[in-house]
């Protein structure tokens, strides 16, 4: 029976049902335990497992992220969560050197069964380092998965997946998307990594949209459809393995893709989905690209500019009508504010 | 010159005030931005900026305006700042979180705990090579004592002999997390003897000994250009630790352990040693001064579009 529950609590039923499956399983990060509880996502968890399995921990990013490493080494399956995506740089020495290549340089005798959650903090003037979304950097070590859901359906399966896998797993999520409501089944089930997801079919565009940008993707879409624009809407889910097969698909039928991205678009996700579009297809197929990301800026505090810092519906479907228009037509929908961006009020 | 007690009084009323401005505002959704208030901890910031000179430069975290205010920041900045207005003192691309004002030494902060430690020991070894005699003060929380970036930049700082002052602002928790979760039971100040920095503690908010104990430093290592010298200072975070409310109610700490921090206040006790007239006086000229910043803020015109893609590389 589906119900209706918001993404965060998708991610806490996740953790709950696979810690009660499986003992190797414990969760940490600042913040896990506390009354707050990461926005509800590990909320009550410390009062049902104890204090070995769920845990605050000193602000020790780099060292407690190899910590995990080690724990996994020795068969444990830590959830190690970061309540900004911002802080996981400070770790990026063990992520990127110990956790994507001890498979590797231990000739395959070793696995690591990490989670490394992390999340996006859009909204209320967060920031230059408060707004940063550093998937990319993930998705270029080979060794490591990442995955960003957008729905509260993907992020449950997607964390029990994770949450399963023998690897080292990057698991994006977007502050905006913690209150997003949708059907979410009971008890457990999984979504597989490397499948992507088409959100509604069209022929026009194909307009891939990654985490948040997803939500965003939609609103477009519906302006667009007003306008007698068909776009198909993709959501990759899994960045790394990357469900090339499902988007090439769609832009060998609509022939033009614009790929959204909540993170800068220089060397990003949207560079890497681009570029392998263009590999498959180039030169056999008419093909219009486009990406759009954060302003090639750092992101400012202030709200009238940091509205313009990111990408939302209106600004998709006006570059979305733009390309369907060979670019010689403009048009905009209204812009209306996301209501999870309205509602959004500090502090937090 | 105007009484030391004075002076002091007129820095943590004012910033004080400030704060309860911010808090008072926040709710009108005027600032839509974080705030990190200071308010309970305000001792630090003037015991250890009115021991320094206007050329000494300070270094510190997101909870910033106490430093700020403190160290001579300018207020109407601030104040626009906060609200997000082109005449902000980082024209809104800063925020609460990251006041700036180079002109009276304040470099900055960050919202990312630690990220700090080692600019301030990297500006003091530039002082020390040019041979000034100016003095970095490094502002940070007791949180920060857990990132391998506070252990890195100490151990530099001791091995170089590099002029820089460690404030340690310890109020005894990390967002809601006690230090006794966090570390083990060994006073912050007493870990630095490992690294042969001379370390002491400063209990109960006490501004009057923070100020005479920094300063004593502060002219020593212009004098000489002697190394590190760490203090930590006992404080408490009187509202939550983001947004502009109590947060007692919340579980994670309970009032009565506030209570004996609320009765030793360091802005009510230092107003009572100064004549009536002459605090009445001060009080005065802050809240005007408050008003009429704010004022400003609201005024103030928002950046323009183009203004998101300024500063960010230098010679552009
Ligand atoms: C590297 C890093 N990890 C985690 C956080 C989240 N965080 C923000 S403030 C804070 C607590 C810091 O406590 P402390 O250093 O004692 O300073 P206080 O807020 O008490 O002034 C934490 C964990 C962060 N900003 N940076």
């Amino acid at each position: 029976m589906d119900r209706t529950i918001t993404y965060a609590d998708a991610l806490l039923e996740a953790t709950d049902l696979e810690m009660t499956r499986d003992p190797a399983v414990f969760v940490f990060g600042i913040g896990v335990p506390d009354f707050k509880g990461l926005y509800g996502t590990t909320r009550g968890l410390l009062q049902k497992y104890g204090p070995d399995r769920v845990f605050d921990t000193p602000l020790s990013e780099d060292g407690l992220t190899g910590m995990a490493i080690g724990a996994a080494l020795a068969g444990m399956r830590p959830i190690h969560v970061h309540i900004r995506m911002d802080f996981v740089i400070l770790a990026l020495n063990q992520i990127v050197n110990v956790a994507a290549k001890s498979r590797y340089m231990y000739g395959g005798t070793v696995k690591v069964p990490l989670v490394i959650r992390m999340i996006i903090g859009r909204s209320w003037g967060q920031g230059a380092q408060h707004s940063q979304a550093i998937h990319s950097f993930f998705m270029h070590c080979p060794g490591l998965k990442v995955v960003a859901p957008s729905t509260p359906h993907d992020a449950k399966g997607c964390l029990i997946e994770s949450i399963r896998d023998d690897n080292p797993v990057m698991f994006v999520e977007h502050r905006l998307l913690h209150y997003q409501k949708g059907p979410v089944p009971d008890g457990v089930y999984t979504v597989p990594f490397g499948k992507a997801r088409v959100l509604t079919q069209g022929t026009d565009i194909t307009v891939v949209g990654i985490s948040y940008m997803a939500v965003e993707c939609l609103r477009a879409q519906r302006s667009l459809q007003e306008v007698g624009i068909g776009a198909e809407v993709i959501d990759p889910i899994s960045l790394s393995p990357l469900d090339m097969d499902t988007i090439a698909e769609s832009v060998k039928k609509t022939g033009r893709m614009l790929v959204v991205d909540t993170a800068w678009t220089a060397c990003g996700a949207s560079a890497e989905i681009a570029a392998r579009v263009v590999e498959r297809l180039g030169g056999s197929h008419k093909l219009q690209v486009q990406r759009m990301g954060y302003a090639p800026v750092n992101c400012p505090t202030t709200k009238n500019l940091e509205n313009l810092f990111y990408p939302n519906g209106q600004t998709i479907a006006s570059t979305a009508y733009s390309m369907v228009h060979d670019n010689k037509k403009t048009w905009s929908p209204t812009y209306v504010e996301a209501p999870e961006i309205v509602q959004f009020k500090g502090p937090f | 010159m105007e009484k030391l007690e004075a002076r002091f009084y007129r820095s943590l009323y004012r910033i004080r005030r400030v704060e309860e401005e911010v808090a008072r505002v926040y709710p009108t959704d005027k600032i839509k931005s974080p705030v990190h208030l200071s308010i309970g901890q305000e001792a630090v910031s003037v015991g250890v900026c009115e021991a320094l000179q206007k050329e000494d430069v300070v270094f510190g975290t997101y909870r910033g305006h106490a430093f700020y205010l403190a160290k001579g920041g300018d207020l109407r900045r601030m104040a626009a700042e906060l609200y997000g207005k082109a005449t902000g003192c980082t024209k809104g691309k800063g925020g609460s979180m990251h006041l700036v004002d180079v002109s009276v030494g304040v470099m900055g902060a960050s919202a990312v705990v630690a990220t700090t430690i080692p600019q301030a020991v990297g500006y003091a070894f530039a002082m020390k090579v040019r041979k000034e005699n100016r003095v970095v003060v490094s502002f940070f929380g007791d949180g920060a004592i857990e990132e391998g970036a506070f252990h890195e930049s100490a151990n530099f700082a001791a091995l170089r002999q590099i002029p820089v002052i460690f404030i340690c602002e310890n109020n005894l928790y990390a967002v809601h997390t006690p230090i006794r979760d966090r570390q083990p039971p060994v006073p912050i100040y007493r870990r630095l003897e490992g690294y042969g920095i001379p370390a002491e503690r400063i209990e109960n908010n006490n501004v009057d000994k923070l100020y005479e104990r920094v300063k004593a430093a502060a002219d020593e290592m212009r004098r000489t250009h002697s190394g590190p010298r760490f203090f930590e200072c006992m404080t408490y975070r009187w509202k939550e630790h983001v947004g502009p409310n109590e947060d007692f109610q919340a579980g994670y700490r309970g009032r009565n352990e506030a209570e004996p921090w609320f009765e030793n206040d360091p802005v009510r006790r230092m107003g009572e040693k100064l004549e009536a007239g002459v605090r009445k006086e001060i009080e005065r000229k802050v809240d005007s001064e408050i008003r009429e910043a704010f004022d400003f803020a609201e005024q103030s015109p928002f950046p323009s579009d183009e203004q998101l893609y300024t500063d960010l590389l230098a010679g552009a």
